[in-house]
């Protein structure tokens, strides 16, 4: 049984399709990068499926449960998270409490305010722990709105990583970091994902990232799902090529 | 039957004077994004200003001529406006919106305290107006007709306004500016230009709403806090941002209010304050409004 | 590096490299300020003369207050500009178990001005946390007009503008003492009392504020999105914030009563919900220490104020402007970036 699949999602912007009918399914376990060209849907999957946005149509089941309806908390319960195209953190909260939060709030903690934060070790023991994986130790006392860009993406996975979710959707993570910095950032959460077995969706635009990285590509165009493969069969396939990469594609 | 005839100019009446003002707080937002909390103080100048002028200055002249003086209230609100824009609130928007609320929070006490030093702290009133233009009969009741003139300019004004932003080259302007301020700016357009002018063309919609009622009734103080507070539930209704809205929002709170005086004048703000709590729980952004 | 560090400010890490708004002290840091300032507080009665007591009296009433404010600006982000509702409903509270119970308990009157104030305030917060930032404001401004204008036209139940007098309470069953003067009772017994309630409060908000809870709404505060996303309940955690910061500040009512022995309407206008913005703003609202530092201040200034001039209200809301625009971190905020400048300068 697959982990998430969705049947016939749809949802209108106006007279734009931007997800129409979608059928979208993924296993356990897997990584899997969702590209197209902008204004393909993309993103817009992702926001039905984690709860930004309702579609209009169609359904969303989660390890069997149908989640259409669910509430954004309902779902990260149920165990999805994602991180942002555009880094979204807690700017004036060190880099420590980010993850720390998460952690809180995964253990249900968050609602206890007759108790110190600082006396709950194991939390802040893992919340180390994570930043050690991601690198940005050395930062965990620095807020969020000082570090670097690059830290700042991984600090958006962390953030959802610290969730410890059954399926984490990373929307662009390394975008808007310089080239050189991609494939270190891209490293380090991929050794991550793997090695903790979380199912995880990355919307990416860098078609070497994609390549290296996925253990299958979904295409997106115009709202509906092109192809869907290993890496190999995509980069074969003409008509993705004509629809997503264009003739400026070498 | 003549009964509801009277309710029914009540109850234009009163839109009449909040449309003019949550409209002006209406499209100040729609344009530049910030709320005035002093827009309501901008009425009570209006309402003062306009009092002075044809009930202390110049009382005993003609009607005719005190007529014309009507205005003043507006024009002083919008002089005020075209001052206060460019000096205390150009710096703070780019900055958090808290500090936008609480530099015009700092302005309502200032005006406050202004209009008590320059009116002193009793009622002002030009009612002579109000006199002069008599009343008419409908049915077995008599009704004043001064309150059908300020329905007239309510009216007028919506019209005016109306074409004013859908029909001039200068509301083009506008509309592009509140919507893609960014986009505005790069084709051209003097963005603190059409800052500064809808900022000026609301406040002296508010003033006008004042120079307007004062014959009716007394300028006071206080009644700036009054006129923000049932501003905001009329742009809640109608959605702010939105002229509709504020046209739609006024009529209904209008309605509802001369229902509930009739009915229960205790708790006439406490009805207007449920519905705006309903429509909110079925439509966040009102009726009208937008969510951006 | 230990992992068990509670501090991360002792921890590795470079310095941060913006000063910090909320710096983390360590409970020997923060006995260090603490006792101290306890101990010139509880000197005072004996140090200073009975209009200086008072005044303070007022001052530790009204920091109670501006700590609950702060609770909801400060750390959630969430500006109300009708605070004076809780604070009106605690005063008035006292004055109605007077009127109509004969009550004469200070504890009983603290209950009640909990109980009220969380009645109202839950019915408020239902209103006002399902939005933010403009409607939020407002919508609290509007929610304690109404207020107001019923303490205004109820006249025959509330007093109207003559108001409720309250005599002075019995302290844990104690009246004054044989021969004492109501002066000295208040400087002296009822001084204490409001001290203790002070240092209560303190504690409590502190540690909700330092609480998992208290990170959750500073989470709301910086991104509400990304709270969401984390699986914090927005509503939920607002509406909590809204309840504890309305109890506080209706505490802070009832024991305002006692020392001014009159409640009247005029503690429900937007006027004096404005105090309160004033005085977080003043002392700085991004600080713990600043709603207190604030209220203290401010309390000075505007009983100089009031006997400077008749616009007093005017010079408040200059003061306002130019906090606003010069002085955004407040008196605490400023002194500690001053602090932390002078520190970088010597460490070079």
């Amino acid at each position: 049984m697959s982990l998430l699949e969705t049947s016939k999602l749809t949802k209108y912007f106006g007279d734009t399709h931007a997800v129409d009918k979608v059928d979208f399914s993924i296993g356990e376990g897997e990584v899997v990068s969702l590209i197209g060209s902008n204004g393909a849907g993309k993103t817009s999957l992702v926001n039905l499926i984690s709860g930004l946005l309702t579609p209009d149509s169609g359904t969303i089941v989660f390890r069997g449960m149908d989640v259409t309806h669910e509430s954004v908390y309902g779902r990260i319960r149920a165990g999805i998270a994602r991180s942002f195209q555009i880094v979204n953190l807690f700017d004036e909260l060190t880099v420590l409490d980010n993850v720390a939060l998460s952690i809180f709030s995964r253990e249900l903690k968050t609602r206890f305010f007759w108790k110190l934060a600082d006396h709950d070790h194991p939390i802040w023991q893992e919340a180390h722990d994570i930043l050690q994986q991601f690198g940005l130790e050395p930062k965990s006392s620095v807020l969020a709105g000082g570090i670097s860009q690059g830290e700042r993406k991984l600090l958006d996975v962390a953030v959802a990583y610290a969730l410890k979710p059954k399926l984490l959707f990373l929307d662009e993570p390394t975008s808007g970091v310089s080239t050189r910095e991609k494939a270190p950032i891209m490293d380090i959460i991929s050794s991550i994902v793997r090695s903790q077995g979380i199912t995880a969706v990355v919307i990416e635009h860098d078609m070497d990232i994609i390549f290296k990285y996925s253990d299958r590509i979904v295409v997106m165009h115009q709202g509906v799902v092109l192809a869907s493969g290993r890496p190999e069969e995509i980069r074969q396939n003409e008509a993705v090529k004509d629809a997503v990469f264009g003739p400026t594609h070498a | 039957m003549d009964i509801l005839v009277v309710h029914l100019f009540n109850a234009l009446l009163y839109a009449s004077v909040l449309f003019l003002i949550a409209g002006g707080l209406s499209l100040i937002y729609g344009v530049m994004r910030i709320v005035n909390l002093a827009h309501g103080n901008l009425f009570a100048i209006g309402a003062f200003a306009t009092a002075s002028a044809v009930g202390q200055w110049f009382a005993g002249s003609t009607s005719g001529w005190l007529f014309l003086l009507l205005p003043t209230g507006a024009i002083v609100a919008a002089l005020i406006g075209a001052v206060l824009e460019p000096t205390l609130l150009r710096p703070f928007y780019r900055r958090p919106e808290e500090y936008q609320l609480l530099v015009t929070f700092g302005l309502l006490y200032i005006l406050e305290d202004v209009m008590r030093f320059i009116w002193g702290p009793y009622p002002v009133s030009a009612s002579v107006l109000f006199e002069k233009a008599g009343s008419l009969h409908v049915g077995e009741f008599v009704y004043p007709r001064y309150n059908l003139f300020v329905i007239a300019v309510g009216g007028l004004a919506a019209l005016f306004l109306w074409a004013f932003i859908y029909r001039t080259k200068f509301g083009v302007v506008l509309r592009a500016t509140s919507q893609d301020m960014r986009r505005a700016s790069a084709l051209g357009i003097n963005v603190n230009l059409v800052y500064v002018e809808a900022f000026t063309i609301g406040c002296f919609m508010a003033g006008l709403a004042g120079a307007v009622i004062v014959p009716s009734q007394s300028a006071v103080l206080g009644m700036g806090v009054d006129a923000l507070v049932l501003s905001f539930i009329v742009v809640v209704i109608g959605g702010l941002g939105s002229l509709e809205g504020a046209l739609v929002g006024a009529l209904i709170v209008g309605v509802i209010r001369e229902i509930g005086i009739t009915v229960f004048p205790e708790i006439e703000l406490a009805v207007l304050y449920l519905i705006a709590a309903g429509v909110l729980f079925i439509r966040p952004a009102g009726l009208f409004g937008r969510t951006a | 590096m230990s992992g068990l560090s509670p501090s991360p400010e002792l921890a590795s890490a470079p310095a941060a490299s913006a000063p910090a708004p909320f710096r983390r002290r360590s409970p020997v840091k923060v006995a260090l300020w603490a006792i101290p300032i306890t101990v010139i507080l509880i000197a005072v009665p004996w140090v200073v003369d009975e209009y200086q007591t008072i005044l303070l009296a007022y001052g530790l009433a009204m920091a109670i207050a501006v700590l609950g404010f702060n609770l909801l600006l400060g750390y959630t982000g969430l500006l109300s500009f009708g605070h004076a509702a809780f604070f009106g409903v605690g005063a008035y509270a006292v004055a109605f178990m007077v009127k109509y119970f004969h009550v004469e308990s200070m504890e009983l009157f603290l209950l009640a001005a909990i109980v009220a104030s969380g009645v109202v305030t839950v019915i408020f917060g239902y209103v006002c946390v399902r939005y933010t930032r403009i409607f939020f404001s407002i919508l609290a401004l509007a929610l304690s007009q109404v207020l107001w204008s019923l303490a205004y036209k109820f006249f025959w139940v509330t007093g109207g503008t003559d108001g409720l007098r309250v005599p002075t309470p019995k302290l844990l069953g104690f009246g004054p003492a044989e021969g004492e003067g109501k002066i000295h009772f208040l400087t002296h017994r009822y001084y204490y009392y409001v001290l203790v309630v002070f240092v209560i409060c303190v504690a409590v908000m502190w540690l909700v504020v330092h609480s998992p809870f208290g990170k959750a709404l500073q989470a709301i505060r910086d991104n509400e999105t990304r709270a969401q996303f984390v699986g914090v309940r927005i509503r939920a955690y607002r509406f909590m914030a809204f309840l504890i910061s309305g109890i506080f500040t209706g505490i802070s009512g009832a024991l305002w009563v006692p020392l001014n022995g009159l409640t009247t309407p005029e503690i429900l206008t937007w006027q004096f919900s404005g105090e309160f913005v004033f005085m977080a703003v003043l002392g700085g609202f991004r600080n713990f220490t600043g709603p207190i530092v604030g209220a203290l201040v401010f309390n000075y200034l505007k009983t100089y104020a009031v006997g400077f001039t008749v616009y007093w209200q005017a010079l408040l809301g200059v003061v306002l402007v130019f906090l606003v625009v010069v002085l955004p971190t407040g008196i605490v905020g400023s002194i500690q970036l001053l602090w932390a400048r002078a520190r970088r300068r010597i460490s070079r």
